[in-house]
């Protein structure tokens, strides 16, 4: 009787909050706090700068693969950045460089990627009805935009925006005089980025304590599916690795503005000899690089949760090796904070250093290989439906095992003498970094767009979209590996002058065109995007017959996501093609009481468990109440 | 080449074709605003699309290799010629070996992933297979990786081990100092064969790299705008930088370390093979080694490079023999020079030069000196 008049209670309490929240647009849709809402707003801005980020290395890929061009033709959109001749300004393509690898890193694949996905998913799958804080959240993106509105002014202040690579390692960023990229530039990029942070902190603190404060009755943590283990994954690394780049970036800022000189050290330049001593760059770089390679994981640890995800349920077979799964995730996270200073083996750095380094690096191997290997015997005797968010992660799957291969060469300090800062690391961290995780992006798009918009997205343009960009990925950094080997160094504005290796112009020729084809099928992905957002084919229940909780909630789940009670959950997300089951899916809100033909004889055990997981119900609703 | 164009010209008319047409059919917006749930999950699974990517997930494989395959043999002529250092050949080994493993890696996985995406593609019916652990082959396929990269990081480590182990003490010692936009050598000259020390404080328009009169080790360093190396006999390079980070690469001896102001560095290598060698091997007449910058120092950091010259030990001496200690060439700088040395210091002062400057060398010591 108590539990039936609780129940009639949360109800009359919820339709109250219904009324309570009719909330105007700018509630609604801006400054929202709802976790969809923001996970859209993260989604579009992620789209938007992909697309400035992708315009700009099309610029310097015309550079690269055509010097002799005239680009008079880009004077209405560059203005002075391209010279008298016709020619892109030197200092602008180190600027272009930057702002690429900036763009693409933090504000596409961090921003764009877990900000979408763990908004999106977190309370979605594990069963909540909104963030742990949605206020917190709402703060998380608008620092991300104010951040954003920054960077993006920093393109047209009049000396350029940051121009020392995206890692702008000092001395040449402390010092203006320097260089044009080190003025007016640098500065709104180290201001731009310690919003950035505090964005990323906030955002990352919300989602592990919604995953460990707000999961559903009996959402164990071993019925977690593996994106949302993703999601918590990249969150410590980013929780524990941020604020040090912060410290990095405003020890920066003091060097720039107070004079300090905790990077700066013996430096004669333009004509006189600075005052600084004492300071160390290499310290920077330790800095810079304890956040810089965990951030490689913090892009792709939510792809490979994304893909996780995606392939079992389109393979309609249960992740290979769950638990195998989490412990390589876990194994790549507590790896990935120390196997930092293999970016510094030729540094000056104690050789010492690097070797415990490359011991180190070449571990993290292993729970990369596990995870490959599980993909791939997950797709063994499935029952594979390619939908494009399928062929996504397969793709994504075969760039994550072609660039992390040559991470094995990389990571090897000896060899790494002669290819550190040449094109095959470029081409290395493109394929396993860049598109591995950018695949991630696009397949979960393409998986859980119905679940946003309520629409379908247009498969065949799907199709399209991923056999070019995959094929052109390939064509551009497959060869580059090979300039690599041939002594190439990156962020070299022209190889004319580079007398050892003044060929390969056909490759930068080939590349750039791979380049830009691949760039132009992306607008086929944001018109499908847009225009399905609004006149798609309005999408089923569950169109990918998927186990996990977001599938049962409404089509249009309204703030708070289930109107009525929040599923449990009884079962691991991963049980497709269960032998003796009705259908090949049985989602997790399926009690095993339901299903007794496709028990297994532990599963049957479970059932005595149920009643103790409905009991949690009141205490679930206790945490609702404000 | 042109074929080639021509293949992806065809094959990128086609896939216009499809899209707008597909584009077309979606604008008039026919199955705009219907649920989808006349075309659901299996039903669209088993149509002709899925096929087709069945088709393209083997097809990309096969014509992927062909065209990995062709590529590199096209492209290996271009790649550096054996390394001109004893260390460089045993990276370039290491590379080779390590290559060969991953490509082994490389192919085995790419091909299961794309043969599976295929043979397993949906069919009506078939029910996929429920194989959701298996203990043995994770245990398997997390050895073999883990004995893989152990044999990898051993014997990476002996080869950096050895690489990067104190100069043998009979090395040859030269500082190479970057600077935006070009590098400057300087060597300990033919009397005695060591560096004199520097200051950064000390540095001028002409005395770029700070040397420090004060120290008569000094008295016989001169500077270059090229780096001769001996063969045979190691070779240490002092490196350091005077205004941002650069970094000293020499792509045919292997060899890379940054410069970094306020702290120097070094790397030590035994070349090889001479200038006069290489360009017999290569067939290039014209060939010259050269060091490059490879940290991003500014603007004019893709021109940043430097001539070398590697000769035989005897010719090498004959150069440094030849060249005029910066003090002969810039006498004003036995101002800096302190009294009790500053006989010793006379010694590199040329007697026609000292004649004609010796007034405006005097005053300036005596003002030296009174500062003092």
């Amino acid at each position: 009787m108590a539990t039936a008049e609780l129940t009639h209670e949360v109800q009359v309490h919820e339709e109250h909050e219904h009324e309570h929240h009719e909330l105007g647009f700018i509630r609604k849709y801006v400054f929202s706090e709802d976790h969809k809402t923001i996970a859209k707003q993260y989604l579009i801005s992620g789209i938007l700068w992909a697309f400035i980020g992708g315009l700009l290395s099309m610029l310097f890929r015309l550079q690269l693969g055509f010097p002799n061009m005239k680009l008079e033709w880009l004077r209405p959109l560059l203005g002075g950045w391209i010279e008298e001749g016709g020619k892109l300004d030197p200092q602008f393509y180190l600027a272009l460089v930057t702002m690429h690898g900036t763009i693409m890193v933090f504000f596409v694949l961090t921003a764009g990627l877990s900000g979408t996905f763990s908004n999106f998913l977190i309370p979605l799958q594990v069963g909540a009805r909104d963030m742990a804080s949605g206020f917190l959240n709402m703060l998380s993106y608008w620092f991300f935009f104010v951040s954003s509105v920054i960077m993006f002014g920093s393109l047209f202040v009049e000396t350029g925006p940051a121009g020392g690579g995206w890692v702008v390692y000092p001395p040449l960023s402390a010092l203006p005089q320097a260089a044009d990229g080190s003025k007016l530039g640098l500065t709104l990029w180290l201001v731009s980025m310690a919003l950035f942070i505090v964005s990323q902190l906030l955002g990352g603190i919300n989602y592990v304590t919604t995953i460990i404060n707000l999961r559903t009755r009996g959402m164990s943590f071993t019925k977690l599916p593996l994106t949302i283990w993703a999601f918590m994954f990249t969150a410590i690394l980013g929780i524990l690795s941020f604020p040090v780049l912060f410290s990095a970036v405003l020890l920066l800022f003091f060097d720039r503005t107070f004079g300090t000189s905790f990077y700066l050290s013996e430096i004669y330049v333009n004509g006189e000899a600075l005052p600084n001593v004492g300071g160390s760059a290499i310290l920077y770089q330790h800095l810079f690089w304890f956040l810089g390679h965990p951030e490689v994981y913090i892009v792709l640890l939510p792809a490979l949760g994304i893909t996780s995800e995606v392939i079992a349920t389109n393979a309609r077979k249960p992740i290979f090796g769950y638990r195998a799964m989490i412990g390589s995730l876990m194994g790549i996270t507590l790896l990935a904070f120390i196997v930092w200073a293999h970016h510094m083996f030729v540094t000056g750095m104690n050789p010492f250093l690097g070797s415990v380094f490359m011991f180190l690096t070449l571990i993290i191997a292993v729970p990369s290989a596990v995870k490959a290997f599980n993909y791939i015997t997950t797709l063994w005797r499935g029952n594979i439906v390619f939908t494009p968010a399928m062929l996504f992660s397969i793709g994504l799957v075969s760039f994550f095992i072609s660039g992390g291969l040559t991470g094995i060469i990389l990571g090897n300090s000896a060899l790494d003498i002669q290819l550190h800062d040449t094109y095959f690391v470029v081409a290395h961290f493109h394929l396993v970094m860049g598109s591995a995780s950018f695949f991630g992006l696009m397949a979960g798009v393409y998986h859980w767009f119905p679940k946003m918009f309520g629409r379908m997205m247009d498969e065949k343009l799907g199709y399209v979209h991923f056999w070019i960009t995959f094929v052109g990925i390939y064509l551009i950094f497959f060869p580059m590996h090979y300039i690599g080997i041939a002594g190439f160094p990156r962020r070299y504005y022209s190889f004319t002058a580079y007398d050892a290796t003044n060929s390969f112009g056909d490759m930068n020729m080939f590349i750039s065109v791979a380049a830009m084809i691949t760039f132009g099928a992306q607008i086929l992905f944001a018109w499908n995007f847009f225009y399905s957002m609004f006149r798609g084919r309005k999408a089923p229940q569950n169109p990918w017959h998927s186990n996990t909780l977001e599938w049962t909630a409404p089509i249009h789940p309204e703030h708070g996501n289930w109107p009525g009670e929040i599923p449990p959950a009884y079962r691991w997300p991963y049980d497709y093609s269960k032998p003796g089951a009705k259908e090949d899916f049985i989602p997790q809100n399926v009690p095993y009481s339901a299903t007794p033909e496709s028990n297994l004889p532990h599963e049957n055990e479970q059932i005595a468990m149920e009643k103790e997981i409905e009991g949690m119900i009141d205490s679930q609703n206790e945490t609702y109440k404000h | 080449m042109v074929y080639i164009v021509g293949l992806l010209a065809v094959v990128f008319l086609v896939l216009t074709i499809v899209v707008l047409s597909r584009i077309a059919t979606l604008a008039k917006g026919v199955d705009g605003n219907k649920r989808d749930n006349e075309n659901p999950y299996e039903k669209r699974a088993a149509g002709t699309s899925n096929r087709i990517n069945a088709v393209l997930m083997l097809a990309f494989p096969i014509l992927g290799t062909i065209a990995a395959v062709w590529s590199f043999m096209e492209s290996r002529p271009k790649f550096l010629p054996e390394a001109a250092s004893e260390h460089g050949i045993l990276t370039d080994n290491m590379f080779w070996i390590s290559m060969a493993v991953i490509t082994i890696a490389f192919v085995v996985t790419n091909a299961l992933l794309f043969y599976f995406a295929y043979r397993y593609r949906y069919k009506p019916g078939r029910n996929a297979v429920f194989y959701p652990v298996n203990h043995k082959l994770e245990i398997i396929w997390t050895v073999i990786p883990a004995v893989v990269m152990a044999v990898l990081v051993f014997t990476g480590w002996r080869v950096w081990r050895d690489i990067t182990a104190q100069a043998p003490d009979n090395s040859y010692v030269i500082e190479v100092v970057g600077k935006q936009f070009n590098w400057v050598t300087r060597y300990a000259g033919a009397d005695d064969s060591k560096l004199g020390n520097y200051n950064f404080k000390l540095i001028d328009e002409t005395n770029e790299l700070g040397i420090d009169y004060a120290d008569q080790a000094a008295f016989d360093d001169f500077t270059s705008n090229q780096l001769h190396i001996p063969k045979g006999v190691p070779v240490l390079l002092k490196i350091r930088a005077k205004d941002v980070l650069h970094s000293v690469f020499i792509p045919h001896l292997r060899v890379k370390m940054d410069a970094v102001p306020g702290m120097p560095t070094k790397f030590w290598f035994v070349a090889t093979k001479t200038t006069e060698e290489m360009r017999n091997e290569t067939g290039n007449p014209d060939f010259n080694y050269q060091l490059n910058c490879t940290e991003v120092c500014g603007q004019g950091h893709f021109s940043m490079k430097m001539p070398i010259v590697i000769e035989e030990e005897e010719e090498y001496k004959a150069w440094v023999a030849s060249q005029k200690p910066f003090l002969t060439s810039n006498p004003t700088y036995l101002s800096r020079v302190p009294e009790n040395l500053k006989a010793r210091a006379m010694k590199y002062i040329e007697s026609a030069a000292s004649d004609s400057t010796s007034v405006a060398t005097g005053g300036a010591t005596a003002t030296g000196t009174s500062l003092k």
